[in-house]
């Protein structure tokens, strides 16, 4: 399959002269070489980030949740703002590498493997929060159905939260198993490179005893053909179940069927979004612009137009909804999200998501690095505010005009936010300088197909054969 | 018994003398054990697979086990009686019936005591004791385990015994009798025949003694024009229950006029009952409970109401009294000519504190001859005589007055001259105060006495004539206290404690009926006859009073708040939290104006970004007085020209500091008149309210309060005025009830808990939420707490103004909006609808945990800590709480409170369950929450599993009233009434199937096990 030639108008996926050599030497680059003054910079600035959030937590969990903004109305806010963020921004990495995997897109060889780190450094930072936004998060262990002495005490199937736990838990397993699977030969890669006896024996371990046998890369290739059948359900499962939080409540705004498919679209757009701020500075940094090319940048902005365009038919369908219902509650929900209080965080979500990812059209700024860059931000910033929109206008001004109120974050709302970025850069920088952040392996698999050299020479060899 | 049978190990013991036994005696292995064998057997030692790494594991690890094992959980010592009194049982409640008169409250009671311990005021129901308990009653019980308590006497500010202060007093009057300069008892109004008797004796016996009466918030011109027309100083007592016509110039009757407890009569008529109820017309200028509760209210001065009661004079008796027009002139003759045609059936009352005014008042009724007028059982409880206390300080500042012991009293606080006061009292050469706290006048007193609480002590009350209460202690004295009544009898030469004079003196004023029956029913009702009136020149008395002037600039109304009425607890953490039922502010007091003179003076309310309210500062002067950074509340329905500021605020002394909030309003109080010509002005820096309702107006939510006039509730059909929801089920449009997801589950057997909240007759006094408060052990979190919206409270009383000038039009608006943009735009429409209107409706419902039969909260527990009772009730297992709040989120009534912080033992939050004292307050058959977990309204399920094992173990059948909650307990005006829905002939039952019933947000399906009453005015 990977010698399946592409059409001639298709962009070669690896440019320049690279020789399956280089591709090595290239991905091994960053792990084998030192760290530049720029890496320590952003991985100390992370570093402090995640150390205050995690000062933060420990202030909330041993004085009270009560240091943070939320009120008898507002009984989430930050909180599950960001878990619903991260959990939607883990998303991309598990739809590129098994999605695009069944659908055989080769461009996600190049990307996969960071865009499936990202996954599972973002879930971390999503499972955080379940745990600390609980009042007693030291029996945080009680959601889980395991056989206690309490008595007949058993967790609540009713309840979406429990579903998330499970959710959650099965989403990092597998993708934590999807994406060590694929690190198999490129850590067995390093580990032979090796010089450092120390470096040599953690890559062994690593690699799990890789050989490289024929017989390996035969189990290789259906352990990841069986890990994307297991892992694309997922992709619709974990946030169709995120949403149900919220759609199988009775509180007008909460209360809609709309939302699995309108929150799945919303994290699609969002992981994409993030895949693009990271590989954007990383092919920069660690000099990889020959296999991340314009051509996927390319690819994943229109892949965030598209997804932003349906969440932006999601947020209509909504508003029209809510008028169609004739239910005096529901309209005034959404009524309230647009012109309330709070009318600057639902604008603040309207432009960013389905707004900014219109320029998108335009191939001159799809094409244009910066522009994506700056874009990619902009919609991870919207959809926060989307997740914050939806939990917090929804709760401020629910039925009973008696309990409506204002929510307003404290240092330590922002602090662990704060901190979760930190720690999600903590991970990911480690990442970027221990890992092989390119799925070298597949890459060479395509690199006679797609690289740009052979491309040419066989364009070359055509020409001379009909002379 | 011992026994002498011998058990032998062999046959060799029949032989006494065998050298085996004796062999074995001495050494019990009779072969020798192989140590060295096993020692030198090298091979085999090399070749154990124990090691000698793993014999120290196993013996660390036994140790460590052993050690362990040897663990036990803390131990909680609790003291057993070492003598168990016979009437204790632990775990079991006791009540004792009292009754209370601190100076300004009073009630019948039934106090619950556990342990020895009293824990709870209940109502008493015993016929005959009609005065229910208030809020402040309510939480009078907390005030006894204050920590500021006086915990001994004190002479000049040291620590004395009491032997020392009987010494100095009694030598001091023999001083005094000797110089010739007076002896005053300076005491609130008694009203308690043996006190009073007391003070008479001494008064007899020492002509230079006398005694004068101060009441903080003087009444003293309704007494002097009552004392006018019928020769006695006591108040009307009013049966507003008797009346199809009320008017109400300016009387809170629902608040603190005349000492409240009117509520159980007013509300009887307001029940619509045969297609009629009572019709109250209300002209008052700030808004008030009695306001909020009125078909018609006129906001108006009090130099309108004035005006208004002289026509309304005219009306009723024919009379052509010349007045001054005034702005709702056409309304006010309306009323007038209603109430005269109402006749027996109508009543008017006044608080404007004027004694022409009060003349008048009298004079309508006795034309009207109206059935709720009563000169029989006239009140008792307020005596005190502006004049008397003019004169005393007069006396003091000449030097006059040699002695002066006070009692109920802190004129250093609630003087409008205090500093005067103050001074003079240095010319005094022994000043006592018997006193609770150490407070603004008891610390400056030579002798601090410390006087013991109701709760710990005996008295008689007499709080209407002819009813004669008893004061009886529930626990011993805490510290070391003295009653006044004590130290009456010391310098009187009685021996004997005051119970024994007590008891003496009871004999005369309990009729035929026996001490320990009085004591038992803690009430006896004796017969009185009507006070014969006396000619009075009633129309000079209209003519003066529609002379009079009217203020300069602003009107200032004094007045009193439902939580601290006149400040005597307020370092009652409950009452300091309890937000008031209009303005739902808690920890303050503010100057109430309106809004046209707000936004005249620039003065402003706005909300910030946590929802906390904040206002502006201003400067208030009156009286000569000024007020400096008073925070100002824009309040709907404020009269024109008016400001409001009430009492019992602004207090520093023996008050813990959270407690130290307010203005003192006394300052402003010159002449005891509590409408003061004031002038006001911005001052700068905005003031930080803790107000518990952001959002003012109902948004046009019809459903949530629904509410009819009684033509329509008369003529209608009930689907009309009480419409259920409708949604569409195959295609076909049904009643929102009839539908359910969920399997249903046979609700039939055994008992099915429903409350029944009729909102005709709730006036949102506010008992019920500290009745709750007290029961359930709910924390006091602070002011800063509750501005950012965490109050704990589990009932609260949510209070709507209307938008447009009534709900109805409201509804009404809401209904016609077209589009979102435009006049009748919904988007501009809305955002009117936040803004109350200047004279709106109110309406008051309180909510609780509605105990859904298909609760929202119980799906989305992931651990399941709330879950369904079949007894209706939804629990909440706080121990399994892992405090998600998704529960609370979930929850359309918002109902549930979470522990945000660590509310007991924790110094940031230090109210009564920071100290050991304060602690002994709480209810032990409730747990205090931890931190992290979520609480919320139980149906008091403590009280009703308690009601049914009482039942079961007396092997009866529960009968219909057994079943109370303490809202329901608390609610004197029948408002809430709780019970099982499964007993046909329940109260409840019948109230679940009238035609006013509906639940709280019906089309959501929740199938609550709370249900209201459509409100229904007579407009």
């Amino acid at each position: 399959m990977s010698h399946i030639y592409d059409s001639s108008i298709r962009k070669p996926l690896v440019i320049g002269d690279k020789t399956y050599h280089d591709v090595t030497v290239d991905v091994a680059a960053p792990v084998e070489g030192k760290a530049n003054k720029h890496w320590w910079i952003v991985f100390s600035i992370a570093l402090a980030a995640f150390l205050w959030g995690l000062s933060c937590i420990i202030y909330t969990v041993s004085t009270g949740i009560g240091t943070w903004g939320l009120n008898k109305t507002v009984g989430w806010a930050w909180d599950i703002t960001n878990f619903v963020w991260w959990v939607g921004i883990g998303h991309a990495g598990t739809l590129i590498s098994a999605v695009l995997l069944l659908f055989r897109q080769r461009w996600r060889m190049a990307i996969n493997r960071s865009a499936e780190a990202m996954t599972i450094f973002s879930v971390i930072q999503a499972g955080l929060f379940p745990i600390i936004h609980m009042g007693r998060p030291w029996l945080a262990y009680w959601v889980l159905p395991i056989p206690n002495q309490f008595g007949s005490l058993w967790v609540n199937f009713n309840s979406p939260l429990l579903w998330d736990v499970f959710a959650i838990s099965t989403y990092l397993s597998v993708s934590l198993v999807f994406w060590w699977t694929g690190l198999l030969p490129d850590f067995a890669m390093i580990r032979d490179r090796a010089v450092n006896p120390f470096q040599k024996r953690i890559y062994t371990i690593l690699s799990f005893g890789w050989s490289g046998r024929a017989k390996d890369w035969q189990r290789f290739e259906e352990v990841s053909l069986v890990l994307a059948g297991l892992a694309t359900p997922l992709v619709l499962s974990v946030h169709t179940i995120v949403s149900m939080d919220f759609a199988t409540s009775v509180i007008p705004g909460w209360h809609t069927t709309i939302f699995p498919p309108y929150f799945v679209a919303g994290a699609v757009f969002s992981g994409f979004a993030m895949v693009n701020t990271l590989l954007i500075i990383m092919r920069k940094v660690s000099n990889l612009e020959a296999y991340i090319t314009i051509q996927h940048i390319e690819l994943m902005n229109i892949i965030i137009m598209i997804t932003g365009s349906i969440v932006g038919v999601a947020y209509i369908t909504e508003l029209f909804i809510a008028w169609y219902s004739g239910v005096e509650y529901e309209q005034y929900a959404f009524l309230n999200r647009a012109t309330g209080p709070y009318w600057w965080a639902y604008w603040s979500m309207m432009t960013c998501n389905v707004f900014s990812p219109q320029f998108m059209w335009f191939k001159k700024l799809r094409t244009s690095i910066m522009f994506s860059f700056i874009i990619s931000i902009v919609v991870n910033i919207g959809m926060w505010f989307e997740r914050f929109v939806i939990i917090v206008t929804s709760l401020h001004r629910d039925y009973l005009p008696s309990s409506w109120t204002m929510f307003s974050p404290t240092f330590v709302d922002i602090g662990i936010f704060i901190g979760t970025i930190g720690f999600f850069f903590v991970l990911f920088l480690l990442y970027a300088r221990t890992f092989p952040v390119i799925a070298q392996a597949e890459v060479k698999t395509i690199l006679k197909a797609t690289g740009e050299n052979y491309i040419k020479e066989r364009e070359a060899n055509k020409h001379s054969h009909h002379e | 018994m011992s026994s002498n049978k011998k058990y032998w190990k062999s046959v060799e013991e029949l032989n006494e003398n065998s050298s085996i036994v004796e062999a074995l005696r001495n050494n019990e292995f009779v072969e020798e054990i192989p140590t060295n064998e096993f020692l030198s057997d090298a091979e085999s030692l090399t070749n154990s697979s124990t090691t000698r790494r793993d014999f120290l594991k196993y013996v660390g690890f036994s140790t460590a086990a052993a050690t362990l094992a040897a663990c036990e959980g803390p131990v909680h010592k609790s003291i057993p009686y070492v003598l168990q009194p016979e009437q204790i049982i632990p775990g079991v409640a006791d009540y004792y019936a009292t009754s209370v008169f601190d100076g300004f409250d009073f009630a019948n009671l039934l106090v619950k005591t556990r342990e020895g311990r009293p824990i709870k005021i209940d109502n008493n129901t015993m016929p005959g004791a009609k005065f229910a308990a208030n809020a402040r009653i309510h939480a009078s019980v907390l005030s006894m385990y204050d920590s500021m308590r006086l915990k001994q006497p004190k002479i000049s500010g040291k620590t004395a015994t009491w032997a020392d202060v009987d010494a100095k007093i009694k030598s001091s009057i023999a001083t005094v009798k000797a110089s010739g300069k007076q002896v005053v008892f300076l005491t609130s109004t008694l009203a308690s025949p043996s006190t009073e008797k007391l003070i008479g004796e001494f008064v007899t016996k020492n002509p230079n003694a006398k005694h004068v009466i101060y009441d903080a918030v003087s009444s003293s011109e309704t007494l002097d024009a009552f004392e006018m027309a019928y020769g006695e100083r006591a108040l009307v007592e009013y049966d507003f229950s008797k009346a199809s016509l009320i008017v109400s110039v300016g009387a809170d009757f629902l608040g603190d006029w005349q000492g409240g407890s009117y509520d159980a009569g007013y509300a009887k008529g307001r029940i619509p009952k045969n297609g009629k109820m009572s019709r109250h017309f209300q002209m008052e200028a700030n808004m008030t409970l009695t306001g909020a509760a009125a078909d018609k209210r006129m906001p108006m001065s009090v130099a309108d109401q004035k005006q208004a009661l002289v026509k309304i004079y005219n009306v009723v008796t024919n009379s052509s009294i010349a007045t001054s027009k005034i702005d709702s002139e056409d309304a006010v003759i309306k009323a007038a000519q209603q109430l005269k045609a109402a006749g027996a059936k109508g009543v008017l009352v006044s608080g404007i504190e004027d004694k022409n005014a009060q003349l008048l008042v009298l004079a309508i009724n006795q034309v009207l001859a109206s059935e709720s007028f009563s000169t029989s059982a006239t009140r008792q409880i307020r005596k005190g005589s502006n004049a008397k206390v003019a004169q005393l300080v007069a006396d003091m500042k000449a030097g006059s007055v040699g002695m002066l012991i006070m009692s109920g009293v802190n004129p250093v606080y609630t003087l409008a001259n205090s500093s005067e006061f103050a001074e003079a009292l240095k010319k005094v050469s022994l000043s006592v105060s018997c006193s609770l706290k150490e407070d603004e006048t008891a610390s400056l007193t030579t002798i601090a006495a410390a006087a013991p609480h109701y709760l710990e002590s005996w008295n008689d009350v007499s709080i209407v004539k002819g009813s004669y209460g008893i004061t009886q202690p529930t626990i011993r004295p805490l510290f070391d206290t003295k009653q006044f009544q004590d130290i009456l009898m010391s310098v009187n030469g009685i021996a004997g404690s005051y119970y024994d004079y007590l008891r003496a003196n009871a004999t005369s004023n309990i009729g035929g009926s026996s001490w320990n029956q009085v004591l038992h029913d803690g009430i006896y009702v004796g017969a009185s006859a009507p006070a014969t009136a006396a000619s009075v020149d009633y129309a000079t008395a209209a003519n003066n009073l529609a002379k009079s002037k009217s203020a300069n600039g602003f009107e200032l109304v004094l007045y009193t708040k439902t939580g601290l009425g006149d400040g005597q607890q307020a370092n009652n953490p409950w009452l300091q939290e309890f937000p008031d039922p209009i303005t739902r502010v808690s920890w303050d007091n503010y100057a109430t104006i309106s809004r046209i003179d707000a936004e005249k003076l620039g003065l402003e309310n706005h909300n910030v970004a946590d929802g906390g309210l904040n206002g502006s500062y201003a400067t208030i002067t009156a009286g000569g007085a000024t007020l400096e950074n008073v925070p100002v509340i824009i309040q709907p329905g404020q009269a024109i020209g008016t400001l409001g500021l009430a009492f019992g605020y602004g207090k520093k002394a023996a008050l813990k500091e959270a407690m130290q909030v307010g203005v003192n309003a006394y300052s402003l109080y010159s002449n005891f008149n509590n409408v003061q010509s004031a002038t006001i002005k911005k001052a700068a820096g905005e003031h930080e309210f803790a107000c518990v309702q952001s959002q003012k107006t109902l948004m046009g939510r019809g459903d949530i309060i629904k509410e009819t006039t009684l033509e329509i509730f008369n003529t209608k059909d009930a689907a009309e005025w009480n419409e259920v929801p409708k949604v569409s089920l195959d295609h076909e449009e049904v009643a929102a009830t009839t539908v359910d997801l969920w399997t249903p589950f046979d609700r039939s057997v055994g008992h099915h808990f429903n409350l029944s909240i009729d909102l005709n007759a709730c006036t949102g006094c506010g008992a019920c939420v500290i009745a709750c408060h007290a029961e359930n052990n709910v924390p006091v979190v602070g002011k800063e707490e509750v501005r950012r919206s965490r109050d704990m409270h589990w009932l609260r009383i949510d209070r709507y103004y209307s938008s447009e000038d009534t709900f109805a039009h409201d509804n009404e608006k809401k209904e016609n909006f077209k589009g979102l943009f435009g006049d009748k735009g919904s988007l501009g429409g809305f955002g009117e609808m936040e803004k109350a209107a200047d004279n709106p409706q109110v309406a008051f419902q309180p909510v609780m945990c509605q105990h859904c039969n298909h609760a929202p909260c119980e799906t989305v527990c992931p651990v399941a800590a709330t879950s369904h009772s079949r007894q209706g009730q939804n629990h909440m297992a706080y121990n399994r709480c892992v405090g998600t709040r998704y529960c609370a989120n979930n929850c359309p009534y918002k109902v549930r409170r979470f522990n945000w912080f660590l509310y007991n033992k924790n110094s940031e939050f230090d109210f009564h369950m920071n100290d050991d004292l304060g602690r002994m307050v709480l209810n032990p058959d409730v747990n205090a929450r931890s931190r992290g977990v979520m609480e919320k309204c139980s149906m008091c399920i403590q009280m009703t599993q308690a009601t049914i094992l009482s039942a079961k173990r007396d092997g009866r059948a529960i009968v219909d009233g057994e079943f109370q909650t303490a809202c329901s307990n608390a609610c004197s005006s029948g408002a809430m009434i709780f019970g099982d829905v499964n007993d046909k002939e329940s109260k409840v039952a019948t109230l679940a199937e009238e035609d006013r019933m509906y639940h709280l947000l019906e089309h959501v399906g929740t199938k609550p096990n709370v249900f209201y009453h459509v409100k229904v005015r007579n407009t």
